[in-house]
């Protein structure tokens, strides 16, 4: 047998693939099923994020092209963006508008977490839990609905304030939501966290030391699954976080090892309980106020430049502003997190069978809108 | 650490490379020349007291007075506490050091800035457009850039 001659084999996966989430091109050498290499090729949904904000002849126009870089996530897009401008215009926002955009957040946070679980699984070959995470993720939308009147792209934070008060009853029925949500977390624990199926496909496959992560630029549940007890909400806080209180969960190896695909899916679980945590004390010390009020009429912040960054549900999300002091943006740079994180998708891939690559790039959870912008 | 702090121990290893620090700024920064920017990349990471292990973000501009720039906004996770680097360089000739051997992170950064704003990396392994198509003309986010009228035939102002 040894006389066989064999050679690797390049392949495109993607970019239409459905566990590519998007529009995304890997291009594999294989050695039979063995992934010697992985070259991922982006850009298929390039937007020109950073172009359009210099064309924008206010500050908050760039709130809806925020929406779209993450689009399951864009109140967590909205955050660093007005928080970017009000330090630039050194200006505080009433009580009550930090309150309810760290409820946004938080709840948004859950939507996406949600997403990343059901269609992992999904990619895994478990449709069940899919239909269970997409059923509570629209309770949450709906509660956005009801407040912005969208399902996605919400618009919703203003530099300075919100685009609308809450809705009237809404602290009930986020009060309903976690309470309803809390049994689901179980019951998706039951269903698919330790799943026996779930588990030899995930728990140690694809494992990211900490030290790598780290220096790829790895942030997010990923670089916690790797053991690194690292969230912007604690280690580098802004808005209200350091108010409430709530752990930061990180890797273990009960079930797999430190780092691995089990770690990053099952972070996203334990996240979603400790949001839900923060969302329940933020309702219960909500003050009164005008959401509007502090809007400011005239954009024109004084010349210089700030990077802000937030813990998004996908890691470290940060803008890069440089204003010369007139109402257009001067330079606006993103950092997206998935755009980070995909960045070390070979490094924790070479070596493993092909099934498990896919298993390796759901556990990172990309949105390609925000990987291209 | 305090930002002069750490100007202060850079300063000490490579006084003759920083062209200008600001400490009251927002974020505080330190303006170097662009040659160096890998030696101190290294100093940064290895130094016990500074320990900046990673790069938040690498940006790169176009300040549209005949240079780009580029911008390193580095922190240190063990250490908390980060800092601002920048480099700049003349648009006829924008050649910077990579220091994508240092942080990883600068792999698809640079190939960014490089993509969008032109800036050319010295040393990195694999300089590629990233965003744009290979066969893409210009830079982008130059501030005399133009849209061109076509693409491969196809019109591109719609």
């Amino acid at each position: 047998m040894s006389e066989i001659r064999t050679e690797d084999m390049v392949i495109n996966m993607g970019p239409q693939h459905p566990s590519t989430h998007g529009v995304l091109r890997l291009a594999l050498t294989l050695n039979g099923e063995i992934v010697e290499d992985v070259v991922p090729h982006i850009g298929y949904l390039h937007r020109c994020f950073e172009k359009h904000c210099e064309a924008m002849t206010n500050y908050q126009q760039v709130v809806p092209y925020t929406d779209r870089m993450d689009y399951l996530t864009s109140m967590n897009n909205n955050f660093p963006w007005v928080l970017a401008i009000e330090k630039l215009l050194k200006i505080e926002v009433p009580e009550r508008v930090a309150y309810i955009r760290v409820i946004m957040a938080e709840l948004n946070r859950i939507a996406s977490h949600l997403v990343a679980i059901g269609t992992y699984g999904n990619d895994i070959g478990a449709t069940t839990p899919f239909l269970f995470c997409f059923r509570d993720r629209e309770k949450i939308l709906d509660l956005f609905e009801k407040t912005c009147g969208a399902r996605l792209l919400y618009n919703y934070m203003r530099v300075g304030g919100l685009s609308h008060d809450l809705h009237k009853g809404f602290a009930e029925e986020a009060r309903q939501f976690i309470k309803e949500f809390r049994p689901t977390i179980k019951e998706l624990n039951g269903l698919l966290s330790y799943n026996k199926i779930f588990i030899e496909r995930t728990a140690r496959v694809g494992i990211l030391p900490a030290d790598v992560a780290i220096n790829w630029g790895v942030t997010g549940p990923i670089l916690r699954a790797s053991g690194v007890k690292w969230d912007l909400r604690k280690n580098d806080t802004y808005s209200l976080y350091d108010r409430f209180q709530f752990d930061i969960p990180v890797g273990t190896d009960d079930v797999g090892v430190i780092g691995d695909c089990w770690n990053r899916y099952m972070l996203r679980m334990r996240e979603m309980e400790e949001s839900l945590k923060i969302i329940a004390q933020a309702l219960d010390t909500l003050p009164e106020g005008d959401v509007k009020a502090a809007i400011p009429k005239r954009i024109r912040p004084d010349p210089g430049e700030v990077y802000v960054r937030t813990e998004s549900p996908k890691g470290e999300l940060g803008f890069y502003v440089i204003s010369d002091g007139s109402a257009t943006p001067f330079r606006v740079k993103a950092r997206a997190p998935s755009f980070c994180n995909l960045g070390a998708l070979p490094e924790f891939s070479r070596g493993v069978m092909v099934a498990d690559l896919i298993a390796n790039l759901g556990s990172i959870d990309i949105v390609l809108g925000e990987v291209d912008r | 650490m305090q930002a002069s702090e750490i100007h202060e121990i850079v300063g000490a290893q490579f006084g003759d490379a920083i062209l200008e620090f600001k400490g009251d700024a927002v974020d505080p920064f330190i303006v170097l020349t662009a040659q160096r920017i890998l030696d101190v990349a290294l100093f940064l990471r290895g130094d016990e007291r500074l320990q900046f292990g990673s790069l938040m973000c690498l940006s790169g501009a176009d300040y549209n007075d005949g240079t780009l720039g580029v911008v390193y906004h580095v922190d240190s996770m063990s250490l908390g506490h980060k800092i601002v680097l920048k480099v700049r360089v003349p648009k006829d000739n924008p050649h910077v050091p990579s220091v994508e051997s240092v942080w990883k992170t600068a792999n698809w950064h640079e190939r960014e800035a490089y993509d969008l704003i032109g800036v050319v990396f010295d040393g990195h392994p694999d300089l590629r457009r990233i965003l744009l198509p290979d066969d893409w003309e210009g830079h982008p986010l130059r501030k005399d850039y133009k849209v061109p009228e076509f693409y491969n035939g196809m019109k591109v102002p719609y």
